[in-house]
């Protein structure tokens, strides 16, 4: 069992939730997952970690409740416990002095981002941050993206907060500004990644984006991760879940990742059913 | 009869004896275990078989050297309990072994009876003697010797893990089995299939296990939540044993092998076996509804014929196995094989995939093979499958799922680059003692061999437990 320390929303739907767990704590990198079993009947779900505190022996997820088991997950408060939990797992992501970085965290996306864009910042890079949410009240975590930038964008769909228009057309803008840009770092919905990859493949900007298959022990053991990079097959579990961009096949993953789409409507379906008859006894 | 004054004529006249089992229309439809089990009447009438030849041939074909004529006399002579502790003397799993072992590879092969007759049923006997001790109450913890104040960090909880393991408590070093997933058990609990090894029986092992003193951590991943140097360094382990398994599965590299529907054996039982997916959505795993459909499993292994079953068990219309070799040259056991064939799987023998076909939303509709046929023999002593011209022909499949082996995981290679690797990344030992490169690291099981069976693994446990203890106590080998 692993003990919940604390756990808030951040917006609708977005919780962060801190969880002890001190060996992971000390080891983990930024671009490195946990797997996670909420309850005994659950099932294994990846989460990127989004920071730790090692003195403490926790670390941090942000969870967007999407399906039962991140409902379940974001229904969870301070002491409350989960199953499982096992990590850091996933190759770190790769840092080194690139020059001007641009880290872009699409919705949730940007939870992921963040961690990313501290190590960046802290291996002495040019830390541009596109922070791109839906409307003003899905954007999360301003102030630390703000806080590790050199540069940070707000983008929103309806132009509630920041700039009206996608993470892309940002980027797009200072490509055009003439401006040199050395790193992309883009982690969101696929859509969006695709998009940020073909922004940035004419210039040649190298670009990488962390994957979010399907998975089930998360270890290399299963294969169900499988992704096509390069026409080549390659399991996110150990080889990823970071990626060039410019080789990643998105319509594959976005295919692939359909694969329970019948299950996972009547797991929701029955969970929220739960949920409600719960509340009204 | 009496097992003192018997002829041995009179033991050939015996048939053998056949374990009673659920009838294959009814096993279909559930999980539940093949065979019953023998009742100890049958056990004593199979064990009267043995001619308990004064030099017991059956020996040199176990690979861990069970004392089988000595064990097979005493159930013969109704000491059954006896049988089981004789059977431990070698191998801590009987009722494991006994179901998961290919005697006809190993004892039963050497058995003096099938030159003329079948062999003695070495396997339904040794399975007996450990079912029989389990379930009346009658498991003995064997002693523990006084503590040595050694301990070693055993990494991965599968059969040569936990052999391993439980021959290093015996002899009083203090171990810790490091589990990467939330159950234990490994391989026995994420691969086999309830109905060949009930996971009651894996539970009761690991159960006894803990009662002995060994600690068990689930949840810790060998080279990411711990790497073995921090075992040695930080948390100060005298030695490492290196049981973490195959991994890796591998795919056939044909077009389509990303299509919904195409999985690896690994994942399809891992999701039913480990995950209880077939309990959807009672748990939450779910697994592509074989209800109606046709199911393909692609290889000869005992995974393949696992996986190709569960789909029959989850109302698969067709299920076929479809493998490139003909039926001699399947390595899976005979016995599952003939389980399979009685439980109406299809074979497609001598027949290759040379790739998947999908719809417009990309789920797999079939697949497109050629016939092939036997050549000269290979490196493997196989004959070769030759491809025949023009032969090609579709077959209308809904899943796929690819049983052609395993890998080697990649992340104690990644982590600890001083522990010597083959090409294959498997992990190079000295088979003497199951020593790696790395000092006070040893290791064993499929992580070493590639994938193979129960019994090498949990021999190779056993091996390397004994050396761990001549190194950390400096007895000199020699």
């Amino acid at each position: 069992m692993y003990r919940i320390v604390s756990a808030l929303f951040l917006a609708e739907n977005i919780k962060k939730i801190e969880i002890e767990a001190p060996r992971i704590a000390k080891k983990r990198k930024a671009g490195q997952f946990v797997m996670i079993r909420v309850g005994e009947s659950g099932e294994r779900i990846p989460l990127t970690i989004a920071g730790s505190d090692p003195l403490k022996g926790t670390i941090t997820i942000i969870v967007q409740g999407m399906g039962k088991s991140t409902k379940e997950l974001n229904s969870k408060e301070a002491g409350d416990t989960i199953s499982d939990m096992v990590g850091p797992l996933g190759v770190p992501s790769h840092i080194e002095k690139f020059g001007t970085a641009v880290s872009i965290g699409g919705g949730v996306g940007t939870a992921i981002a963040y961690p990313t864009a501290v190590a960046l910042k802290e291996a002495g890079n040019y830390v541009i941050t596109i922070n791109g949410a839906r409307s003003k009240e899905l954007v999360i975590l301003e102030k630390e993206m703000v806080a590790v930038s050199d540069e940070a964008y707000i983008t929103t769909d309806d132009g509630s907060c920041g700039f009206h228009g996608f993470v892309t057309q940002k980027l797009q803008e200072l490509i055009d500004s003439g401006r040199t840009i050395d790193y992309v770092l883009a982690i969101g919905p696929i859509p969006m990644m695709k998009a940020i990859a073909e922004v940035t493949r004419p210039y040649k900007i190298k670009t990488v984006v962390s994957l979010n298959p399907i998975m089930v022990d998360g270890t290399g053991m299963c294969g169900g991760c499988r992704v096509s990079v390069d026409n080549q097959i390659k399991f996110a579990c150990v080889d990823g879940p970071e990626f060039d961009a410019h080789l990643v096949d998105f319509k594959n993953l976005s295919d692939r990742n359909k694969i329970y789409q019948t299950e996972e409507k009547q797991s929701i379906e029955t969970y929220t059913h739960e949920c409600k008859l719960n509340k009204q006894m | 009869m009496d097992a003192q004054h018997i002829t041995t004529k009179e033991r050939l006249a015996i048939p053998r004896q056949v374990m009673p089992a659920q009838p294959p229309e009814v096993r279909i439809h559930n999980f539940n275990e093949v065979h019953l089990g023998y009742t100890p009447e049958l056990a004593r009438q199979e064990a009267l078989r043995c001619i308990q030849c004064k030099d017991p041939v059956c020996i040199k074909g176990c690979p861990v050297n069970i004392k089988i004529d000595q064990f097979i006399k005493m159930i013969a002579e109704g000491n059954f309990l006896g049988a089981a502790k004789k059977i431990k003397e070698d191998n801590v799993l009987p009722s494991i072994c006994g179901r998961v072992c290919p005697q006809e590879d190993q004892c039963e092969k050497m058995c003096i009876l099938t030159k003329k007759h079948e062999s003695v049923a070495i396997g339904n006997l040794e399975r007996f003697a450990g079912d029989y001790e389990r379930e009346t109450g009658n498991v003995e913890l064997p002693a523990v010797k006084p503590s040595t104040g050694k301990k070693v960090a055993v990494i991965g909880s599968g059969p040569a893990g936990l052999s391993c393991a439980n021959d290093l408590i015996q002899m009083g070093h203090a171990v810790t089995v490091f589990e990467a997933l939330h159950e234990l058990g490994g391989v026995l609990v994420y691969g086999i299939p309830e109905f060949r090894l009930p996971k009651e029986i894996v539970r009761a092992e690991i159960e006894g296990l803990k009662q002995l003193g060994v600690k068990f951590v689930t949840n810790a991943v060998a080279g990411r939540s711990i790497t073995v140097d921090e075992l040695l360094k930080e948390e100060m382990f005298d030695a490492v044993f290196i049981g973490v398994g195959a991994g890796l599965p591998w795919f056939m590299g044909i077009p389509g092998e990303n299509l919904l529907g195409v999985y690896s054996a690994n994942e399809f039982l891992t999701r039913i076996n480990l995950m209880k997916s077939y309990r959807f959505p009672e748990n939450d795993t779910p697994v592509f509804n074989c209800k109606g459909k046709n199911v393909a499993v692609f290889g000869g292994g005992n995974t393949a014929l696992d996986a190709v079953r569960t789909a029959k068990r989850l109302g698969a219309e067709h299920a076929y196995i479809v493998y490139r070799r003909s039926e001699a040259e399947m390595p899976a056991r005979l016995e599952e094989l003939h389980h399979a064939q009685k439980e109406g799987i299809e074979f497609m023998l001598l027949m290759n995939p040379v790739e998947f076909i999908g719809n417009d939303e990309q789920w797999l509709t079939g697949v497109k093979c050629i016939r092939m046929e036997l050549g000269e023999p290979d490196d493997s002593g196989r004959r070769r499958p030759v491809p025949l011209p023009d032969s090609e022909f579709t077959l209308p499949i809904d899943m796929a799922v690819i049983s052609i082996g395993n890998g080697s995981n990649p992340l104690i290679k990644q982590t600890t680059p001083d522990i010597e690797v083959s090409k294959r990344d498997t992990i190079v030992v000295d088979i003497n003692t199951m020593a790696t490169s790395k000092e006070n690291v040893y290791a064993g099981g499929d992580i070493v061999t590639g994938g193979a069976t129960v019994i090498l693994a949990m021999g190779a446990g056993r091996t390397a437990a004994a050396a761990i203890h001549e190194k950390l106590m400096g007895i000199d080998a020699d």
